[in-house]
């Protein structure tokens, strides 16, 4: 039994559905990578699991998400709040604006164990700067008495993930951690969060749209498309043999050693907006495989031997082991 | 920040001139001349030129303007035409009534506002806040003379509960507060309420979410402390406005302030007087923009750092 | 059809779009309908009111409302709700007024303070600046006091009260299209000044002041009635809302009514001018371009 297992997940945000009938699952020291372009359901797929889909004006509309033997779903806000930040800790998107500019941000370290774990001032404190130098981040102890716009991106992106870690939390979910950062940076905080799950044993998602920052951190991967799921497999076999013609064109997109210039692909296109969601398969206007059926009915997600699941009318079918 | 607020201070030296300036034509280049209220109907032209004389306005205006500033800036502002007093000793019999309806009437304004603007952000589009919200619409739209009459209709003549007019006690002061204090209310809720709603659109409210802190604590303890930003500076920015609603509510409740001051000298033509309530007006509107900007800072880390 | 006949038609389409947007919201409908009504009362008020605005009868002095006089009688029993409709026609022809001609001079100010900038700019700016430290009753106030009491030196008071704000917010508009890549190659290309102000800058910064002209004359609406209330505005026998309260102030413990319904149809008048604007702004969708003031 998975950690986190999301099951047949839609969601509902003032009558469209961004979100069609995804799922997922996550283990304890396992690292998901969910992929896709902006506008392909990511980031909604983690405010849904976080509970937070409510401050948007959204609601699930039907399917599962179970934590630890925990029906999400159905669970009442009270309890629910007394797991963020203590059981599921979320890192976000743009370390500039995720923290307070008013307030210190060791304090918004502190916030975090002193709510959940009952610590006083001082040993949110000591907890805190522990959790910073744990980080490689600078003389923390005078950092933390720094306010946020003191500290440089790479420098806010580790006290977000110190905020995330500093209750103990079994399940990490962090947004694009990486896409605001300087691209030195990235990779320093990509080794960081693969460390922590090594160390810890938590597990965590990782949403990005770089297919480059998957080979280097997941172990396993899910395509999103459009708020479906494209494909779904372990990281070496899907780079070994993608099967959906998105997979493959995502993963044309990464640049590589040695290329010529001018000869890193594109998709032409883009992900089309909630409304205007094509019938069929929502990539077919712009696969380069699509044929009749495509337009026409939607591909099912199909569950292949390997544990592979992928769903595309003209999937690849050659099968390769996970190894 | 000591500096900053010093440098502030030591510019308002320069449009403390300008004001002055202003104040000065705007009493003696507007049409009508100040020489014509001060002789009688029917005086001959010989009596005109003695009273031209007297009062110096036989000079030219540049010195005119600045005998007019040497004296003020030795804090004599001249004398009443109609009252033979000086001007200063009317001004300091007449602050201390302002400055407690102005001071008052902003206390009023800022406590009711921003819990009236946090309710109705709080309760978003519900009940609720559509009722403050009509509310609001209502306080800012009633003239303040009108509303001050209203508020004596009811309130001193029909329930007799306060004085009609007047400034004997603090009771007297309660419906002119009012008065003043429903308006800038409606003011100060509304900037709130916009404020605390775009706040919490901010990233950074998302991740409070995400650390589980309650929905109250959050509104309470980081949107509203971000929306006070705005609304201290809007609070400074109006101080003026608060001061305009002053003249004429003091007027109306017949309080012995600057308002009733500058309408007396406005009616009887005593140009003294006037040029000195609206030295003292403006000056005041500038320190509350001052002061406003200076708190805004206080309270913005961000601020505060750009200014070391 | 010609291309310059399709672009009228194209504008045409657009305010239609924009009339529909305001008139079909709930609060804009209803304010537009006041609105619109207010207007027709005070143009056909010959015709409309129950009684002449100056018809004397001193015997029912002071009446409180009755099925004959619907709102009351003031002190020399004249007719309140005659009174409220004829001066409908003094309170909106004077705010009207003024805020127009207020908004035409403070955007040709404004507009060439911040397209040529320099030394004019800077004078502008100033003196729009230190006018701030003015509050626009007072300025109002004192100017209507020393040119002397009258409907017109009203107008003019309430148009110098109100230059300050439309000059700084055409400015900005001005400064901020400015810097619009359209405009700068506009620039570049070597047109003349009054084609880059009349065709590129001026039309787009013209929504914003206009709908803030609006929601002034709500403002100036309120002001007239003060000036009038201090006896400085409309003077007797001419109707104004102001001016009746002024005259009724006295007689406020007696027949509370003269002073009452005038001051509830300014209210109600401003409110709706403001639900108007608030739906103009939103069909408009200038919400943003009207803080860059």
């Amino acid at each position: 039994m998975a950690l986190l297992a999301v099951r047949d997940l839609s969601i509902d945000i003032a009558g469209i559905k961004p979100l069609d009938g995804i799922g997922f699952a996550v283990d304890k020291g396992e690292i998901l990578g969910i992929v896709g372009e902006s506008g392909s359901g990511k980031s909604l797929t983690a405010l849904t699991v976080m509970g937070l889909l409510p401050l948007i004006g959204g609601r699930v509309a039907r399917g599962s998400i179970r934590f630890d033997g925990t029906e999400l779903t159905t669970l009442p806000e009270p309890d629910f709040r007394r797991l963020r930040g203590r059981r599921i800790a979320f890192i976000t998107q743009n370390p500039m604006t995720s923290l307070d500019p008013v307030m210190r941000v060791g304090a918004q370290i502190d916030q975090v164990s002193r709510l959940h774990l009952g610590l006083d001032a001082k040993a949110a404190q000591a907890r805190s700067i522990a959790l910073m130098e744990r980080l490689r981040l600078p003389s923390a102890a005078t950092v933390y008495h720094h306010y946020p716009h003191q500290l440089s991106g790479g420098m806010k992106q580790r006290i977000v993930i110190a905020m995330a870690l500093a209750a103990d939390p079994d399940l990490i979910i962090a947004d694009e951690p990486t896409t605001a950062l300087d691209v030195t940076i990235q990779a320093q905080i990509v080794q960081l969060l693969v460390e922590l799950v090594r160390d810890r044993g938590v597990a965590l998602i990782l949403i990005t749209h770089d297919m480059g920052v998957v080979a280097q951190a997941c172990d396993r991967v899910v395509v999103l498309y459009a708020g479906r799921v494209a494909e779904s497999h372990g990281v070496q076999a899907i780079f070994a043999a993608p099967r959906h013609p998105y997979t493959q064109a995502l993963i044309r997109c990464i640049p590589r050693d040695g290329m010529a210039p001018g000869s890193l692909a594109g998709i032409p296109g883009s992900v089309p907006s909630v409304a205007n969601y094509p019938a069929g398969c929502r990539f077919h206007p712009r696969c380069d495989r699509a044929g009749a059926p495509c337009a026409a009915t939607v591909p099912p997600l199909e569950h292949l031997p390997s544990g592979a699941e992928v769903a595309c009318h003209f999937a690849e079918t050659r099968e390769v082991a996970n190894a | 920040m000591l500096s900053y607020a010093l440098r502030r201070l030591l510019l308002l030296v320069p449009v403390f001139f300008a004001i002055s300036a202003i104040v000065f034509l705007i009493i003696h280049l507007v049409p009508g001349d100040p020489l014509d209220s001060l002789a009688r109907i029917g005086s001959s032209p010989e009596q005109k030129q003695a009273i031209a004389a007297r009062y110096g306005l036989d000079k030219p205006l540049l010195e005119q303007y600045f005998l007019w500033l040497g004296r003020l800036l030795q804090g004599d502002l001249g004398t009443a035409i109609v009252l033979r007093r000086p001007v200063a000793d009317l001004v300091a019999q007449s602050l201390p009534y302002s400055l407690a309806l102005g001071g008052l009437a902003l206390l009023f304004s800022s406590v009711f506002g921003i819990l009236a603007g946090l309710v109705a952000a709080i309760y978003k589009e519900t009940r609720i806040d559509q009722g403050i919200m009509a509310g609001i619409l209502f306080g800012s739209t009633l003239p303040s003379f009108w509303l001050g009459l209203l508020l004596i209709l009811i309130f001193a003549v029909q329930l007799g509960w306060f004085p009609v007019s007047g400034a004997r006690n603090w009771t007297a002061l309660v419906l002119p507060v009012l008065t003043i204090g429903l308006g800038g209310t409606a003011l100060v809720a509304r900037v709130t309420r916009t404020a605390m709603l775009e706040t919490a659109q901010k990233d950074f409210v998302l991740l409070l979410h995400a650390k589980g802190l309650p929905a109250l604590r959050i509104q309470l303890r980081h949107v509203l402390r971000h929306a006070l930003m705005p609304v201290v500076t809007i609070l400074g920015l109006r101080i003026g406005w608060i001061l305009g609603g002053a003249v004429t509510v003091e007027f109306v409740f017949a309080r012995p302030g600057l308002g009733t001051l500058l309408i007396r000298g406005l009616n009887q033509h005593d140009y003294p007087v006037v040029q000195a309530c609206l030295l003292m007006l403006a000056m005041a509107v500038m320190l509350g923009t001052l002061i406003g900007d200076l708190a805004q800072a206080a309270m913005d880390p961000r601020v505060r750092s750009a200014l070391q | 059809m010609s291309a310059d006949t399709a672009i009228t038609a194209r504008r045409a389409d657009f305010r239609r779009s924009v009339a529909a947007k305001v008139m079909l919201t709930p609060k804009g409908g209803i304010a537009g309908a006041y609105l619109i009504l207010l207007v027709l009362l005070a143009l056909f008020a010959p015709w409309i009111a129950p009684y002449p605005y100056d018809a004397q009868n001193l015997k029912i002095a002071s009446q409180a409302p009755s099925l004959a006089n619907w709102l009351g009688t003031d002190e020399f029993g004249r007719d309140v709700l005659s009174r409220i409709i004829y001066g409908a026609r003094t309170s909106l022809s004077v705010s009207v007024t003024a805020i127009s001609v207020s908004v035409f001079v403070g955007m040709a100010l404004g507009a060439a303070a911040g397209y040529f900038g320099g030394l004019f700019d800077r004078a502008v700016t100033t003196i729009v600046d230190l006018s701030w430290s003015f509050p626009e009753i007072l300025l109002a106030l004192i100017l209507v006091a020393i040119i002397g009491p009258g409907l017109h030196s009203t107008m003019f008071a309430i148009g110098i009260a109100y230059l300050a704000q439309f000059t700084r917010l055409t400015r900005a508009q001005i400064l901020s299209l400015k810097g619009e890549t359209y405009v700068e190659a506009t620039i570049n290309l070597g047109a003349s000044h009054g084609h880059i102000v009349f065709r590129h800058l001026m039309p787009n910064a013209l929504a914003p002041v206009i709908v803030c002209g609006m929601l002034a004359t709500g403002d100036a609406i309120i002001l007239e009635a003060t000036l009038g209330f201090f006896g400085l505005g409309a003077q007797p026998p001419v109707p104004s809302w102001g001016a009746m309260m002024s005259s009724g102030s006295a007689l406020i413990f007696k027949a509370p009514w003269i002073i009452i319904f005038p001051g509830l149809v300014v209210a109600v008048t401003v409110i709706a001018i403001n639900l108007f604007g608030d739906a103009l702004i939103r069909a408009l969708d200038i919400r943003a371009r009207l803080r860059e003031g």
